[in-house]
């Protein structure tokens, strides 16, 4: 008997671990300039008891904190602390300034994505390793969690970095739906986070106090899209397919919104199911509506079946594009020969020396070109991020880092001029700060080429041809 | 009793009638029924002048499809028939075995391509690759067997069940951590069959090699049948046929040989079979083969048209065979083959049918079987067992 629970305990335990999700699963090459200050293990957060934060953990960790500082400061009431310590980071003397990544980390089709934001952050930490307050230097580390790019994720994140006070502010979520569902935990914890990828249009007009976003929202990545096929293109009769997610059903809205106000028709809407693998029902559907285009808003996994399966319904000479959810390396790879001509939109950095120059480091690093179209926007929201705590932190008596969460929230929100990789960024007060060009590139020999740039300058849509 | 004793007699309309209206829940599900059919019939229907919503060639073209994932989720139901009908417990882990079949059959088949076999000779090197498949996929229904289920065999029936799920997830993630979590995509084939039939001929354009001939498994093939355009692979018809066969085959096998018997009688009384001196442990462990072989060549089959292979695939069609198992009545190898190809059939044609979203086609499948349980709950072949 006793041998039977022993193997079932023993299976349990296998289980267990084996859930313990490491987000570690594309082999990123690490950094052969070793930079010194940044402990090349800090990207990888250990598989603790922690990782199943919940609220009761949040509640347990700011007493335990709120006891050590009674203790140390003799202050009359442990309450007014915990207060006090959810609103402000205490770094000591040598102690490390932890910024929270999120990003999805692993997923079909998805870890290529985040990863790419990651290095963005790991590389914007190469350049500047510590925060100078006051004159002292603190290092700055980087906890990257895996937000699985869904809404759930998303929240298991946000609760992880709400519960840990040393977390000055985030980087990240990566998908909207995590984004959203974060959204109101970092609220309430009096966090500030910037999105490398959040697009999603509404996420800036739910008054969230804690989102910022150093990429370009939907509402323009999907007027632009709209007169791109209308009037670039010659497509008047598409067919439109969203995955469900707060970004697919933004996007298509948008899109389509601008697309009928153009004198489009939208010949055919639907919605597939992430985690699907058979759309040939779906394409043959559409296939019956013969449109010129089929537009998708969506990630690789998908959007490579639907290239893939496009074939078999007869729609192969049909345009599938895409938006900056596909525009990755892994979709071409999943796709195969049906990856060739397919489109896809992104927000793209103006060009510059500091962007060759990162683009050059980038590829220095990692061995290999950017998978994924994010970096230059994760660069940027670390380094808004750094400065904000440089700008607003002091050093108190004891040569500790004293950061105040609400001063940083309200500095990121009325950033102005700063000078980014992917433009001049300003914040509008909601949220939004970056104005970048839309850039429409077509997989061309297995690759993503740049065909077409899209800007909005009062209301109107210019769109350029750049090659081909 | 009345009932029962009633069913035993003549029925007519006018009893199936009476039953109807004194079983709420059966009503409802009708109404449901009646329904989705005035909906159905609507969208078939041409109005005024204007082409109908739904047209015959769709259903046409969407039934093939739907054929070949139903022939998918019908091999994985025969693995969860079997164990099912052997040990009375359902094997959540059956999943994981159809995964690793097409993720070990991938490093196959990408080492034939490699090797340039693909090229030379497809038909040996898509052989391999199913051998491959199935024998990864019978090393993992062992490995289960022997370590998640063996130990636990007088436990309490819920006790297996649960282990299976930590199994589940154990294997999924340690081909999470083995492999990493990207898709990885099985290269195109081109299988060219029956040259005297369907002359090859090959011609470089574009320096890209171009054939004609029938080819098996990348080939489509635009078909006139009966006036209507119709785009056939005929990957899709190989799915279906093997699954056929294999089904047939494995009936045979059941039914008609030594073990067969075995089989059938550790289904029926574990002890008085092993007092009849059958090994119970070989007749289970030949059951858990069995079924692993069938997963891992559906898995194979599965992964050459649909190309993508990932740690997780297995969870969603695992799940849906699960479906087709019971839909078809449990234990019940036909049932098993033919509640995967209604619930193939019908998560691919009824969305377009009625009209829904695309999104909503597990609603349907999902619905559909509630449906049918409600009015045959031992599944459609099912046979109402005497519990002991």
């Amino acid at each position: 008997m006793s041998k039977r629970i022993l193997a079932l305990l023993m299976i349990a335990l296998l289980a267990l671990a084996a859930c313990q999700r490491q987000p570690e699963v594309i082999p990123t090459v690490r950094p052969t300039i070793t930079p010194s200050p940044i402990p090349s293990e800090t990207p990888i957060p250990s598989p603790t008891v922690e990782a199943t934060a919940t609220s009761e953990a949040t509640a347990e960790a700011t007493v335990e904190g709120a006891d050590a500082t009674a203790e140390a400061t003799a202050t009359p009431s442990a309450k007014q602390v915990a207060d006090a310590l959810l609103q402000e980071v205490v770094v000591e003397a040598d102690g490390e300034v932890i910024i929270g990544l999120a990003a999805a980390l692993s997923g079909e089709g998805l870890a290529p994505l985040g990863i790419d934001i990651q290095r963005g952050a790991e590389l914007a930490l190469v350049a500047r390793p510590v925060v100078t307050v006051d004159g002292m230097e603190f290092t700055v580390v980087l906890d990257a969690q895996d937000d699985t790019c869904s809404a759930d994720g998303g929240q298991a994140v946000a609760s992880r970095f709400a519960s840990d006070e040393q977390v000055v502010g985030v980087v990240g979520p990566m998908c909207s739906s995590a984004c959203r569902a974060a959204a109101p935990i970092f609220d309430a914890a009096g966090y500030t986070t910037i999105s490398p990828s959040c697009t999603a249009a509404d996420l800036t007009t739910s008054e969230y106090s804690s989102f910022n976003r150093a990429v370009v929202s939907d509402a323009f990545q999907g007027v632009i899209a709209a007169e791109y096929i209308y009037n670039t293109l010659g497509a008047s009769r598409i067919a439109t397919i969203h995955d469900g997610s707060t970004y697919g059903e933004g996007l298509v809205r948008v899109m389509s919104a601008r697309f009928e106000e153009l004198g489009g028709e939208i010949v055919a809407a639907d919605a597939i199911a992430v985690g699907d693998t058979d759309f040939r029902g779906l394409l043959e559907d559409i296939a019956q509506e013969q449109p010129d285009l089929i537009y998708f808003a969506g990630f690789p996994a998908e959007a490579a079946r639907i290239a893939d399966q496009r074939g078999d319904t007869g729609l192969e000479d049909v345009i599938l594009m895409g938006a900056d959810g596909i525009r990755t390396q892994e979709f071409i790879d999943l796709a195969g020969d049906s990856a060739e001509g397919v489109l896809a939109s992104t927000s793209i950095a103006a060009s510059s020396e500091a962007l060759d120059a990162f683009l050059a480091l980038y590829v220095e690093t990692y061995g290999e070109e950017p998978p994924a179209p994010f970096h230059a926007n994760a660069f940027d929201a670390t380094n808004i991020l750094l400065d904000a705590i440089e700008a607003t932190a002091s050093v108190n008596a004891a040569g500790e880092l004293v950061i105040d969460r609400a001063a940083i929230s309200a500095h990121v929100r009325a950033l102005e001029d700063f000078q980014g990789l992917t433009g001049v960024l300003n914040a509008d007060g909601t949220g939004e700060m970056s104005v970048a060009d839309i850039g429409i590139s077509r997989v061309t020999d297995g690759a993503f080429a740049q065909i077409a740039i899209g800007s909005i300058d009062d209301e109107t849509v210019i769109i350029t041809e750049t090659e081909q | 009793m009345t009932t029962v004793e009633r069913t035993r007699g003549v029925r007519t309309w006018r009893d199936a009638a009476l039953d109807l209206l004194r079983n709420p829940v059966q009503l409802g599900a009708t109404a449901i029924l009646i329904v989705l059919l005035v909906i159905a019939v609507y969208n078939i229907t041409p109005q005024n002048g204007q082409p109908a919503e739904y047209q015959p060639e769709q259903f046409l073209r969407q039934l093939t499809f739907g054929l070949a994932q139903g022939s998918i989720y019908g091999l994985i139901a025969l693995g969860y028939t079997l164990v099912y009908g052997i040990l009375a417990m359902i094997n959540f882990a059956h999943s994981e075995v159809f995964m690793a079949g097409a993720y070990i059959g991938f490093f196959a088949i990408n080492a034939a391509e490699q090797a340039g076999l693909l090229l030379t000779n497809p038909l040996l090197a898509l052989l391999i690759t199913l051998g491959i498949g199935m024998a990864a996929s019978v090393v993992v229904a062992l490995l289960l067997e022997r370590i998640a289920y063996r130990p636990l065999r007088n436990a309490q029936r819920l006790v297996p069940l649960i282990t299976a799920i930590g199994a589940s997830i154990a294997l999924q993630q340690i081909f999470l951590r083995l492999f990493g979590a990207s898709a990885r995509r099985y290269p195109d084939v081109n299988l060219y069959v029956l040259p005297q039939v369907f002359p090859l001929e090959c011609d470089v354009v574009d320096a890209v090699r171009v054939c004609r001939g029938l080819d098996l498994i990348s080939g489509r093939y635009d078909v006139l049948v009966f006036g209507i355009e119709l785009r056939l692979l005929p990957i899709h018809f190989l799915v279906f046929f093997l699954a056929l066969a294999l089904m047939t085959a494995l009936w045979f096998y059941v039914n008609r040989t030594r073990t067969g018997k075995a089989m059938r009688a550790v289904a029926e009384d574990k002890a008085t079979a092993t007092l009849m001196g059958v090994n119970v442990n070989r007749v289970i462990v030949t059951t858990f083969i069995l079924g692993a072989l069938l997963a891992g060549a559906g898995g194979v089959l599965f992964a050459l048209y649909n190309q993508q292979v990932t740690p997780g695939m297995g969870f969603l069609p695992g799940i849906k065979a699960f479906t087709a198992a019971v839909l078809g009545g449990i234990g019940n190898i036909p049932g098993a083959v033919f509640g995967g190809l209604f619930l193939g059939v019908v998560e691919t044609v009824a969305p377009s049918m009625l009209g829904m979203s695309t999104q909503l086609k597990d609603v349907v499948a999902f619905g559909l079987l509630v449906l049918v349980l409600i009015f045959r709950p031992q599944g459609i072949f099912g046979e109402v067992l005497v519990t002991k």
